[in-house]
């Protein structure tokens, strides 16, 4: 909450604005919209946008300063996981305290009470006080609960945004379990790739207002291109205001080369190019891990390419500015619009500099992998290919025995 | 910018019993209420987390429950029996102190645990949407379980001393009387205590301070009679002393204080409830 009016306050004085509204600074204005119900809503935005705002006035955590809210059914709110855990309490203690809390009868909570064990994958500690639990097993238990709350509406906040590769798709599997069973969700989250598979429609707020509003595709889509609003080669990145991360390390800038990194070029389908970020170090660093991410236009994670999964360990980066490259071969990826997101970090989830979705990067025709003709349902990469008939008992052939796509290493 | 495009409107529909809830800036009495008896599980669970939680990894356990008020009513019965002479009317020591002692000690721990209820439990406030109420309310109510145990050791004390009496069976209204008193103060304090926080500080003084000022240590009697009116303007006063008068046989039943109190106690409530419905709709922003 605080941090959002922090952030509403950077933006509001950057912006020029009339001297009434100075003093005031809103956190959500004019939003205004319906929603039916078995619909699952998504809703996108940067970082104090203004959602977790708007999730709070409809879990009536906090009221409205104007304007009214109008809610039938039973609303469950999961703004965190583990909502009223107490360290002290077993965790089937707990369960039922949490189960209390977000709604459920005690006895809804003893009839699902083994559903509940079961899910959370920790039956044999089911008894012991969780202060003794890892962090693991206290969000399983946690979204154990959540998985399992009975309401009309159920309104979640970026709960998915914790927890590790398997949590993340046990989550994702009881969302869209939630989805088929005609419940009403309302779902916050950065994973576009979840809005855009979960929900029937989605919003778009920034800056506590509605900017678009619709089929989660288009919004997802309007969303990512206000982001990184030019693709130029070069992009300087020391204004980039959505970045978070210690600060020990900052990009400032990227640029696109070719192989040779010779000149700045756009890059086509099959190319290979290099991909140079300039940083500066702001004190001497072990061990530094530099990375990007490439997602399509509607979010979906195509690439991770890391130092670390590279093998290019850095023992020590020294104080001061300079540059890292990363050479990329045979760019697979279909023509079309990419965003890269950047990270420098040190293994232990210890983040310099996080920037999402910073850089947009255009990928170009070529025939490199192909002619490029009747490719139907988006696919995302190519692959080197080629094709070859099998004998046929009789009759001879019309058409070339092989054929093989440029690229290929026949 | 309305917004009624109905993409896909789904074919589930809602039971008519549904609950209904529209936001506007004040809720009826009855709103408020209604809100609350749909909470009440929720209630007992919180009482029953903190009562749970107080002495997990202890050794002593819920003896501790009854070693306060014993081990106070000892040292009281030394420092007051012995080194100051207090004059208790002819009513054993122990028995004087205990009976007033335990629902002292209601007071000052549900005060002390209601009043920082709404703080301490900031983060489920902040993510969890129930009648605010509820917090001071299961505060009040941890505290009975602690006067109940004592309250059985006041039992063996008296059939010890042969001062058993069938008066003890008023102490179900006045256990009510003294809950309700104690939960219109913790309500006022913990809603006050969101905003300022010198709430939380000022309470133990407070406690302090208003123990002196209620018979607890000494009966009503020793006060001289210029200032016996000061100390019946202490809603406690009356309620303590009536605590008293259902022990010992020998002490009249001061109708007048115990009116005062009742008074003073439905007065606080009002005041408690009222001012607290109008501020809780922003202590999520302020907690």
């Amino acid at each position: 909450m605080l941090r959002e009016v922090l952030v509403n306050l950077f933006r509001s004085t950057l912006r020029k604005q009339p001297k009434e509204d100075r003093q005031i600074l809103w956190a959500l204005r004019d939003v205004d919209f319906q929603l039916q119900a078995g619909e699952v809503l998504g809703i996108v935005g940067r970082n104090g946008a203004g959602k977790s705002t708007l999730l709070k006035i409809l879990s009536r955590i906090t009221r409205p300063t104007s304007g009214s809210i109008r809610v039938r059914g039973k609303v469950a709110s999961l703004l965190e996981v583990g909502t009223g855990f107490h360290e002290e309490l077993t965790g089937r203690e707990n369960i039922y305290l949490s189960g209390c809390i977000l709604g459920m009868a005690k006895k809804r909570i003893d009839a699902k009470l083994d559903e509940i064990v079961a899910f959370s994958e920790i039956e044999q500690f089911i008894d012991t006080p969780i202060k003794r639990y890892s962090s693991g097993m206290k969000m399983r238990l946690g979204f154990a609960v959540a998985a399992n709350l009975e309401s009309d509406i159920l309104i979640v906040d970026e709960v998915l945004a914790v927890g590790d590769g398997e949590f993340q798709r046990k989550c994702l599997r009881a969302m869209s379990d939630l989805h088929s069973s005609g419940r009403t969700v309302l779902f916050v989250s950065h994973n576009l790739a979840a809005v855009h598979s979960l929900c029937s429609r989605a919003i778009w707020i920034d800056r506590g207002c509605v900017k678009g509003e619709g089929k989660p595709a288009d919004v997802i889509k309007s969303y990512l291109a206000a982001f990184s609003a030019t693709d130029d080669i070069v992009r300087d990145l020391t204004e980039v205001a959505d970045r978070s991360g210690g600060g020990d390390i900052r990009f400032t800038r990227i640029e696109i080369l070719t192989a040779d990194r010779t000149s700045s070029a756009a890059v086509s389908c099959g190319d290979s190019f290099v991909v140079r970020l300039y940083f500066d170090a702001k004190r001497d660093v072990v061990q530094p891990i530099f990375g990007l991410d490439i997602q399509t236009s509607i979010g979906i994670m195509v690439a991770q390419v890391h130092t670390h999964n590279s093998g290019f360990d850095i023992p020590l980066l020294r104080a001061g500015s300079g540059h890292i490259d990363v050479r990329i071969d045979d760019l697979n990826l279909v023509p079309g619009r990419y965003i890269l997101s950047l990270f420098a970090a040190n293994y232990g989830h210890i983040y310099h500099d996080v920037l999402p979705n910073c850089v947009a990067m255009e990928v170009q025709t070529s025939n490199r992998y192909g002619l490029m003709r009747g490719l139907q349902k988006n696919p995302i990469v190519m692959f080197a290919s080629s094709w070859e008939m099998g004998q046929r008992r009789n009759g001879s052939h019309s058409l070339p025995v092989q054929a093989s796509l440029a690229g290929s290493r026949s | 910018m309305t917004t009624a495009a109905a993409l896909a409107p789904s074919s589930a529909t809602l039971p008519a019993s549904a609950e209904e809830y529209t936001s506007s800036n004040s809720p009826t009495l009855l709103d408020s209420a209604r809100d609350l008896w749909s909470y009440r599980e929720l209630f007992f669970y919180l009482a029953w987390r903190d009562i749970t939680i107080r002495y997990r990894q202890t050794i002593l356990g819920a003896t501790w429950a009854v070693l306060q008020p014993l081990i106070t009513m000892l040292v009281f019965t030394f420092l007051f029996g012995v080194v100051v002479k207090v004059d208790r009317g002819g009513i054993p020591a122990p028995i004087f102190y205990f009976s007033a002692l335990l629902p002292w000690m209601y007071f000052a721990a549900t005060v002390a645990s209601a009043g920082n209820s709404l703080v301490s439990n900031g983060d489920l406030i902040k993510k969890v949407y129930f009648p605010r109420l509820i917090l001071p309310g299961a505060g009040a109510l941890v505290g009975l379980a602690d006067m109940a145990i004592g309250a059985v050791i006041l039992v063996g004390m008296m059939s010890y001393y042969s001062v058993l009496s069938w008066r003890l069976i008023f102490w179900l209204p006045l256990t009510v009387l003294l809950f309700a008193f104690s939960f219109g103060i913790g309500v006022i304090l913990s809603a006050l205590n969101v905003k300022y926080r010198d709430v939380r500080h000022a309470i133990p003084f407070l406690i302090q301070i208003w123990m002196f000022l209620t018979p607890v240590i000494y009966p009503t009697k020793a006060i001289p009679n210029q200032f016996r009116l000061l100390l019946a303007l202490n809603p406690l006063s009356g309620i303590i002393e009536a605590f008293r008068w259902t022990v010992a046989p020998s002490v009249p039943l001061d109708r007048s204080s115990l009116s005062l109190s009742i008074g003073a106690t439905i007065l606080v409530l009002a005041i408690g409830t009222i001012y607290f419905r109008r501020v809780e709709a922003y202590f999520t922003d302020i907690v």
